[in-house]
């Protein structure tokens, strides 16, 4: 079953329309990436699934359901959003635990308690962090928090944003391993976007190149090991990124 | 010959538990050369550039001994040292959009920073400009000349921000993580042209980043720091045969574009607390 079906998908901001045309699926358990630079349109794709860019046309399946144009409820339950920068997004007056169990306050969901130590160990976090505040923690550990809360509601889809470009090396190094373990234990979907080509070679199956909001090429992530791009974007993309 | 000599330089900052030393006594020289200085967050990377610059402000502060040019720069009255910082000492920093000034056109802050160290008739101060941004790279000079730094891009930003502190022909740049705020196919042509700069003018540079690969590219030598201090020096060609363990291990953690590792291997964060 695809788990993400775009087709035809224009976005607009204020009528401006930033992404042209852009279609592709992502099988249920599959990892697929939107690799692109600064204003290629590859975050809005993101955010037009889950809702937060509601000027949208075209269709959109998410786990066999038609896309919604806001935040919506039911879709919160299967398909949740990792975000770049841990210091921004998690509220700097909420602690840990507040966090993580606000999703399963709105979804009506009980033993709170139990499934927050869960969630923290779940995503290697010591127990002694539950009470603790954002400015408390490190990159690494905000960006723990963050993973976890997306995953309080157990989705089949996770959207990642970037989840590891504000992290030093060896803080992105166990993320990625996070992510993995998660993806491989849990049987998650992932949509990533991201500008760092190693890091799809990683943690991705396929990819889609984007450029000035439309894709040019959707490759699988093999294509890095040998640079068998077909689109001259992608090559340079792959070219300056330091593959040979 | 050594252009900056760093001796046993210390800087310190209060803290509720006494004071905490961010770069705990590092020594090095540099000659008109590329040196690289690598590290994670908190390793005191950037605090170590700052000090060179004196920009360190009370209640941090600096100890030890830093000679540049054959002068004590720790002694030098804060007027002094501001008629040496962008004219002999130039910095530039990270993202273009915080450091220009977003009320003074592109042509005018770069004549500025000309104006405050040298004495020139307005014309010959045009043609300098003009002629900098040319050595920049910037296709239509007087255009841009005319720009308010949100009209232009990133990478065209950081070039008018390396026009501005290459014009008054300083002999060492300091470049503090230059391109972590663009992209990648405007990363290397940034650091291209500081390269080109750096070696046409006979320049010394210090590269400060945390992208150990992007490191061993443009420099010759390479200081790997942790918890404020230096664990490893090499030659940027031997990187790859680097011998101590927490470079290996920032080495290793890089995912690679061929990647075929199941798991990345994570540095032991209790056996280097600094991280």
């Amino acid at each position: 079953m695809t788990a993400i079906s775009l087709k035809n998908l224009d976005i607009a901001y204020d009528g401006q329309r930033v992404v042209h045309g852009v279609s592709f699926d992502v099988a249920e358990g599959e990892s697929f990436a939107l690799v692109g630079e600064s204003g290629s349109g590859k975050s809005t794709v993101l955010k037009a699934i889950a809702g937060l860019a509601p000027e949208w046309t075209g269709e959109m399946q998410i786990l066999g359901r038609p896309g919604s144009h806001r935040p919506d409820r039911t879709l919160a339950k299967h398909c949740q959003m990792v975000f770049q920068d841990p210091y921004g997004s998690l509220h700097p007056r909420k602690t840990v635990d507040a966090v993580l169990s606000e999703p399963l306050a709105i979804h009506g969901i009980g033993r709170q308690g139990a499934k927050v130590e869960q969630a923290l160990a779940d995503v290697g976090l010591d127990r002694r962090f539950r009470f603790r505040y954002p400015h408390q923690l490190s990159g690494g550990q905000r960006q723990r928090v963050a993973i976890a809360r997306a995953l309080m509601l157990e989705p089949e889809v996770m959207l990642l944003d970037e989840p590891t470009s504000a992290l030093d090396v060896s803080v992105q190094a166990e993320i990625l391993n996070l992510l993995k373990r998660l993806r491989s234990e849990r049987g998650l979907t992932y949509l990533m976007v991201t500008h760092n080509l190693p890091v799809v070679s990683f943690l991705c199956e396929r990819m889609a190149v984007m450029n000035k909001g439309r894709i040019v090429e959707i490759a699988p992530a093999t294509a890095l090991h040998d640079g068998a791009f077909t689109d001259p974007y992608a090559q340079a993309l792959y070219a300056a990124s330091g593959g040979a | 010959m050594t252009l900056l000599s760093v001796e046993n330089l210390e800087v310190s900052f209060p803290t509720s538990h006494g004071r905490v030393k961010v770069v705990d006594g590092i020594s090095f020289d540099l000659g008109r050369e590329r040196l690289g200085i690598v590290g994670e967050s908190g390793s005191g990377k950037s605090m170590t550039g700052r000090a060179i610059l004196r920009l360190i402000r009370s209640p941090g502060r600096v100890a030890g001994q830093i000679s540049f040019e054959g002068r004590d720069l720790m002694t030098l009255s804060e007027r002094q040292m501001r008629a040496l910082r962008g004219a002999r000492i130039s910095m530039i920093m990270q993202d273009p959009r915080y450091s220009l000034n977003p009320v003074m056109t592109v042509g005018t802050q770069i004549e500025e920073a000309l104006r405050v160290h040298e004495r020139l008739p307005r014309s010959e101060m045009r043609a300098r400009v003009h002629e900098m941004l040319e050595a920049v790279r910037i296709d239509d000079p007087d255009r841009v000349a005319g720009l308010y730094p949100h009209e232009v891009s990133g990478g065209m930003g950081q070039r008018v921000m390396i026009a501005m502190m290459l014009i008054p022909r300083p002999s060492l740049l300091i470049a503090d993580e230059p391109t972590s705020a663009l992209d990648v196919s405007v990363q290397g042509d940034v650091l291209r042209l500081i390269d080109d700069l750096v070696k046409d003018h006979g320049m010394g540079l210090i590269l400060i980043s945390h992208d150990l690969p992007l490191v061993a590219r443009y420099c010759d030598r390479i200081l790997v720091m942790n918890a404020g201090r230096v664990v490893e020096t090499c030659n940027a060609s031997a990187l790859h045969a680097a011998s101590h363990p927490y470079t290996k291990g920032l080495l290793a953690a890089v995912p690679q574009m061929r990647e075929t590792r199941a798991e990345l291997p994570v540095i032991d964060r209790n056996a280097w607390a600094g991280t």
